[in-house]
């Protein structure tokens, strides 16, 4: 039966609203916190408020105001600079997007064509399939040091390592989808004489869709994530792994610098998760879905 | 009010104008209308009708699983909801519903935990029930082990467990084929003819009603009525010469007949599918 | 036995890609701190182990951030799930905004937690491995709690169950597959927690600076040793999931094995 066109955009719009009120709700229970448990509130050099506890957590140097960390990302990133902290961290972004964005897209690629050799040589699945399940045990991402040192510390080494973290998830799930069809639904084919190429790209693939798009779910984050590693601790010049690393360092005299690359990280993060579930949405309209995750 | 014990002759369960609306009061889908039933100790009634007639819905009426919107329903001349509290019947769903942590004896053993019956009396209840349904030797196994008959019987053990003076059975034998519902149709009439417990039992099949039953309501859609009650007046037992005598075959015309006039169409309610099922509840 | 049987070809690849290294590095003579051969990490792993880079005690120290974020995260998820569980209608709302928020790259976090519980302490690698944890343990208690069959919640309440019943003995028994599943992924994000932790900063001892500082010293025989130790325990942390999960749940369909893995 047709549901009526209404139905998911006011779910899509439940959603966005409980976002937001999420959001603002972090907000408010963050400046409560501070009023409750912080440091004394100044206006011009005069105190207006002294909180009545005193919580180590709560003190401007580990929760700094968030209407300083708003200000301080729009004034200049160093003072005489003329780009501000906020256009600097957008521009670190930006070239973390890409990194992970490019080893996202490759390792996918690499998931997708390896589940199909898999697929169609039993020999082969069981000689790789069980590093491929065992790489989900252990914490891959321990390489990143080695692979930034190996390859040098440069933008393909970082690739790598976002490629290399998505490309485990994919070919399991790539996998698991490539088997998904009904036994009868391979009968069916089988019955029009159809020929593997056939059986790949008509049933086989649509009906791993769905496999795919949970995996890249996981690994949109994960590639961001292996991003960062490489850029920060494997100590590239740009990046907001960069920006983090760097920023912590100056933590005691600007907190707000750092606690604003860790909002502008987790923008990243979600903006790259919603771009593929709005990418699925699109690719499995049409299927019975699942309601979320 | 004071719950009075049943006095004899008194009905089990007694529906008075009873309706169901769902929805907004804009929109309301009115899926049961003025249904009236006196259902009396040691019967066996089967509700019958097609999809989305709400034979389903009344039966959960009857259990205060859901409530109704008009009319009053009575168990044992308690409110459905007292009866419920009082653990007045036990109920059989089209699935099983068993918990598939519990062994097949821990799951008969559930409502007597919940009752707070002590350990002893626990294991030997369950032992009893499982005899009843022929699955001794299966106590000490995970669900998952049975077939999907062997399943339904350890439901129908749960149910009877707590030795409730009600058994409501939601289409129970819908999802068997055809030799295995026949079975337990022979095994629901064997225990029913050994405990005289009263049953209400919700069905599709016109053959297991009429084989089953002592009265078939035959219930309308949009709204749900019951358009028609029949006798059934096949001796006891009932057994394999049942299913082939004359006056067998002449009652499930009558039933068939009482249905397409009730419907106006030609809606056979055994043939009615799922997709039916989801049409008909958008139309509603 | 049948499961050894139907990993030869797997063992049979490893032992040929040992072997193969072994025989390339040492044939054309590649030197260690360009790529070490598989013997050489071999040695420099029994070399290292309580002395010089101190692989031991170092492991011991990453373990120990890593059970403690894991209680720790699953601690918190637990407590969140059950208390979302009780508002039946939020659960909606709740579930996809979890699953949205899990999306942010969690370890962009730990250069605070280093600032807040101090760099060296280990208290900041366990917050940061508990952070990881909370949220696939949150997710999937909540999901098992609230995805129960409806007519089991029926037949509960044919019971005139108390509410206490219906959660003991239907939800959290439902519950328990799910939180077992999340309870595997969440044994690996806890080690990877610890370590990406000890990359941003934290004492020596501890596999993630072992990994880092040998990296930097051009010591990747030491590096690898280092890495090899963080696999196999991550490893036998997920093994021991499964074996809790062995235990438990017995009767469900992941540990009978009626359906692919």
């Amino acid at each position: 039966m047709l549901r009526s066109p209404e139905r998911p955009r006011r779910t899509l719009l439940r959603r966005v609203v409980s976002f937001v009120v999420f959001i603002v709700a972090v907000l408010v229970v963050w400046e409560a916190f501070k009023l409750l448990a912080g440091d004394p509130i100044f206006v011009n050099h005069e105190k207006v408020w002294d909180p009545p506890l005193k919580v180590w957590l709560a003190s401007d140097v580990n929760l700094p105001h968030v209407w300083k960390i708003w200000s301080r990302t729009m004034a200049p990133v160093t003072s005489g600079a003329d780009e501000s902290l906020g256009g600097y961290l957008i521009g670190q972004a930006v070239f973390t997007m890409r990194e992970s964005l490019t080893g996202f897209v490759i390792g996918a690629l690499l998931g997708i064509a390896l589940a199909t050799l898999f697929v169609h040589f039993r020999m082969i699945e069981r000689a790789f399939v069980p590093y491929v399940v065992a790489s989900q045990t252990i914490p891959i991402i321990a390489l990143a040091p080695l692979i930034m040192f190996f390859t040098g510390h440069n933008v393909s080494s970082v690739i790598i390592i976002a490629t290399y973290l998505c490309f485990f998830p994919v070919t399991i799930a790539m996998l698991r989808g490539l088997r998904s069809p009904d036994p009868r639904a391979l009968e069916l084919m089988r019955s029009y004489a159809a020929s593997r190429r056939s059986v790949l790209w008509k049933l086989r693939f649509p009906a791993s869709l769905p496999y795919l798009f949970t995996a890249l779910k996981i690994t949109a984050t994960a590639s961001v994530v292996g991003a960062i590693v490489g850029e920060g601790p494997g100590g590239m010049q740009e990046g907001l792994g960069r920006a983090l690393m760097f920023f912590s360092q100056q933590y005691a005299i600007s907190p707000e610098k750092l606690w604003a690359s860790i909002f502008v990280t987790a923008a990243l993060g979600i903006l790259f998760y919603l771009a593929v579930v709005g990418a699925e949405q699109w690719v499995l309209r049409g299927r019975p879905q699942a309601t979320f995750g | 009010m004071t719950t009075s014990p049943t006095g004899l002759g008194a009905p089990v369960v007694s529906l008075k104008g009873v309706g169901k609306t769902f929805g907004a009061a804009a929109a309301p889908v009115v899926a049961l209308a003025d249904i009236n039933l006196q259902i009396g100790e040691g019967e066996f009634v089967s509700l019958i009708g097609p999809s989305g007639c709400g034979k389903s819905t009344l039966l959960r009426l009857i259990g205060d699983l859901t409530d109704a919107t008009a009319g009053t329903v009575e168990i044992n001349g308690k409110p459905a909801r007292q009866a419920r509290l009082d653990r007045d019947y036990g109920i059989v769903f089209q699935s099983p519903v068993l918990f598939e942590w519990r062994t097949v004896e821990d799951n008969v053993r559930l409502p007597l935990e919940l009752f707070g019956h002590d350990r002893a009396s626990q294991t030997a209840r369950a032992q009893e029930m499982l005899e009843l349904v022929g699955l001794t030797e299966f106590a000490k196994r995970h669900p998952y082990e049975l077939s999907g008959g062997m399943q339904q019987r350890v439901a129908i053990a749960r149910a009877l467990a707590f030795s409730p003076s009600l058994l409501l059975m939601d289409e129970p034998f819908g999802a068997l084929d055809e030799m295995t519902r026949e079975r337990m149709n022979s095994e629901v009439l064997s225990i029913w003819e050994r405990t005289g417990i009263t049953v209400v039992f919700v069905t599709h099949s016109i053959p297991e009603a009429v084989f089953l039953s002592s009265r078939v309501a035959v219930m309308s859609a949009r709204p749900g009525r019951i358009t028609r009650l029949v006798d059934v007046d096949l001796p006891r037992p009932r057994g394999l010469e049942t299913r082939e005598s004359p006056r067998y075959f002449n009652l499930i015309t009558e039933v068939r007949e009482a249905l397409r006039g009730s419907e106006g169409g030609s809606t056979e309610a055994t043939l009615a599918s799922p997709e039916r099922t989801a049409a008909e509840g958008g139309v509603g | 036995m049948q499961a050894l049987r139907r990993n030869i070809p797997a063992l049979l690849i490893l032992g040929a890609i040992l072997v193969g290294l072994e025989v390339f590095v040492r044939a054309a003579n590649v030197k260690s701190f360009i790529f070490p051969a598989p013997s050489a990490v071999w040695a420099a792993l029994v070399a290292n182990w309580n002395e010089g880079y101190r692989i031991f005690p170092a492991a011991r120290v990453t373990l120990t951030e890593a059970a403690g974020g894991l209680a720790l995260g699953t601690a918190m998820g637990l407590i969140v799930a059950f208390a979302v569980s009780r508002f039946p209608r939020s659960r909606d709302t709740i579930l996809p905004l979890a699953v949205a928020i899990n999306a942010i790259p969690i370890v962009a976090f730990a250069p605070i937690a280093n600032n807040w519980f101090g760099i060296l302490s280990p208290y900041s690698k366990m917050a940061v491995a508990g952070s990881l944890v909370f949220f696939p343990i949150m997710i999937n208690v909540l999901r098992g709690l609230t995805d129960v069959d409806p007519s089991a919640l029926e037949l509960m309440r044919s019971y005139g169950a108390s509410p206490g019943a219906v959660t003991w003995r239907l939800r959290v028994p439902n519950a328990l597959p799910y939180f077992l599943t999340g309870l595997k992924v969440a044994t690996t994000l806890s080690l990877i927690g610890a370590v990406v932790g000890e990359y941003f900063g934290g004492l020596t001892d501890t596999l993630g600076r072992v990994v880092v500082g040998a990296a930097s010293a051009l010591r990747f025989d030491i590096t690898w040793s280092a890495i090899l130790v963080v696999a196999l325990a991550g490893m036998g942390m997920y093994l021991l999931a499964v074996a809790v999960e062995r235990v438990l749940i017995p009767w469900h369909p992941s540990v009978r094995g009626d359906q692919p893995a």
